[in-house]
């Protein structure tokens, strides 16, 4: 039976992982690189990293980052952050990335799915969209949650997966950072349009909120999340084991 | 060494990467004379069956593939790579393979029950059907990573081990000196590299 993923995501500025980290035997707690070792050694399925640079020396840092970190570490490796283009899916995935993800950039461009796809595969592709609801409707935000597209989320992200896109990040503005639990709702509404695999991201602040969203929504494959795991406040071997025992098939 | 065939799909950078991790010297090869002074050879892949064969033949590479095999040398295929080395494959089509394994290449589609996702993304159990060295360093219900939406069928003289995805699918192969993944070991954590660490010492 195919498990769960669990997927920490680090936000990576200037060379170093964003948000502040704590753990106890980590030489360098900033370090991508570290830290991606250190997740993958605990458990962790995949991993996310997401440039958030916006100069070119910075950019240039983070393939030299990706390179190391897949000199390394061998499970999935996501890439998002700045992926505009073709070119840019060429650029992460020859330094070891494994798949993509995209969310302005399809917005300001939706055949920049398309074109993704067909060069790369659709399981390269993976759709990230931020979503916010704004008078009860589910919107697509743009611009790292700063710019309501005013499109219809559910309508955008079957689109997307239409266009190609092999796997879909459900960022919920709503509850990120609220660590309130999953947007369960959102959640719901996502898994009932697609039939691709679903990752939930935002929300989660401790180990029972994964076991409610596995548990209330079969049909979603992952949960992401970030300070949590770089806090050291759900710990992933711990995360694997609860899942486990609850019932919810995990890798060990 | 081990040569790992370039035939210019997919990217190569996480199966060299994972070589160097247990200490194996790999090299990224097309040229005909490497890869015949290698002692072992890796056939990876991925995309879709037709474009892949296409290329290979196109590259020649095919008839080293097979000679190289018929010769005795080791050699593993992984994920599309293993799926070439079958005689046929049904994507977009029905287009001969390299022909070392009995059997063909079929949608999942067609074996596992609706609504189920395909590709199956993600990290699944093994199931050993057969004993072999390629897998003497891993416990069954292992997971490994798979991304995939075809499968090997009609190949029960080859099959080592299976997956559940709504069907028992075809996971590993072994047949001679002819092995494949379905799975990505360079992906699959400790236990992948168990494998290619087996591969390397073992068979």
């Amino acid at each position: 039976m195919i498990t769960k993923r669990i997927i920490p995501c680090l936000d990576v500025k200037d060379g170093r992982v964003v948000k502040g980290v704590n753990f106890q035997g980590l030489g360098d707690v900033a370090s991508p690189v570290e830290l991606a070792k250190h997740y993958s050694e605990s458990g962790a399925d995949e991993l996310v990293f997401y440039d958030i640079t916006a100069s070119a020396e910075g950019r240039t840092i983070f393939t030299d980052i990706l390179r190391e970190t897949a000199r390394n570490v061998f499970i999935p490796l996501t890439v998002g952050g700045g992926i505009n283009t073709v070119d840019d899916f060429d650029r992460v995935l020859k330094c070891g990335a494994d798949k993509v993800s995209v969310n302005s950039g399809a917005i300001r461009n939706p055949a920049l799915i398309g074109e993704a796809a067909k060069r790369y595969g659709d399981q390269c592709v993976v759709l990230s969209a931020d979503v916010k609801r704004v008078d009860g409707v589910f919107r697509v935000f743009a611009r790292g949650g700063r710019e309501n597209t005013g499109m219809e989320a559910i309508e955008w992200i079957r689109r997307c997966v239409g266009e190609g896109a092999g796997e879909v990040v459900v960022n919920s503005i709503d509850t990120d950072g609220v660590r309130g639990g999953f947007d369960l709702e959102m959640l719901a509404a996502v898994c009932e349009a697609v039939n691709v695999p679903v990752i939930a991201s935002g929300g989660a602040g401790k180990i029972e909120d994964f076991i409610t969203l596995f548990q209330t929504l079969p049909k979603v494959d992952a949960g992401l999340a970030a300070s949590i795991f770089h806090f050291g406040e759900v710990e992933i071997g711990e995360l694997k084991k609860a899942m486990a025992a609850n019932g919810i098939p995990s890798r060990l | 060494m081990i040569a790992i065939i370039d035939y210019g799909v997919g990217n190569l950078f996480s199966l060299k990467s994972s070589f160097a991790a247990i200490g194996q010297e790999a090299v990224v090869t097309s040229d005909r004379s490497v890869i015949h002074d290698a002692d072992k050879i890796i056939f990876p892949g991925v995309g879709a069956f037709r474009d892949a064969i296409g290329k290979l033949r196109a590259s020649g590479l095919d008839a080293v593939v097979r000679e190289e095999a018929q010769s005795g040398k080791p050699l593993m295929g992984i994920c599309l790579g293993m799926q070439l080395l079958f005689e046929k494959g049904y994507e977009y089509g029905e287009y001969d393979g390299v022909g070392l394994l009995r059997g063909s290449i079929r949608p999942i589609a067609d074996v596992i029950p609706k609504g189920l996702k395909i590709p199956q993304i993600g990290w699944n159990a093994l199931k050993i059907k057969r004993e072999t060295p390629l897998l003497g360093r891993i416990r069954e219900g292992d997971c490994v990573y798979f991304v995939h939406s075809y499968y090997a069928a009609e190949c029960d003289e080859s099959v080592v081990a299976t997956t559940e995805y709504g069907a028992e699918l075809t996971a590993a192969v072994a047949y001679g000196n002819v092995y494949g993944c379905q799975f990505h070991p360079e992906k699959s954590g400790a236990v992948g590299l168990n494998i290619l660490r087996a591969f390397c010492e073992d068979v």
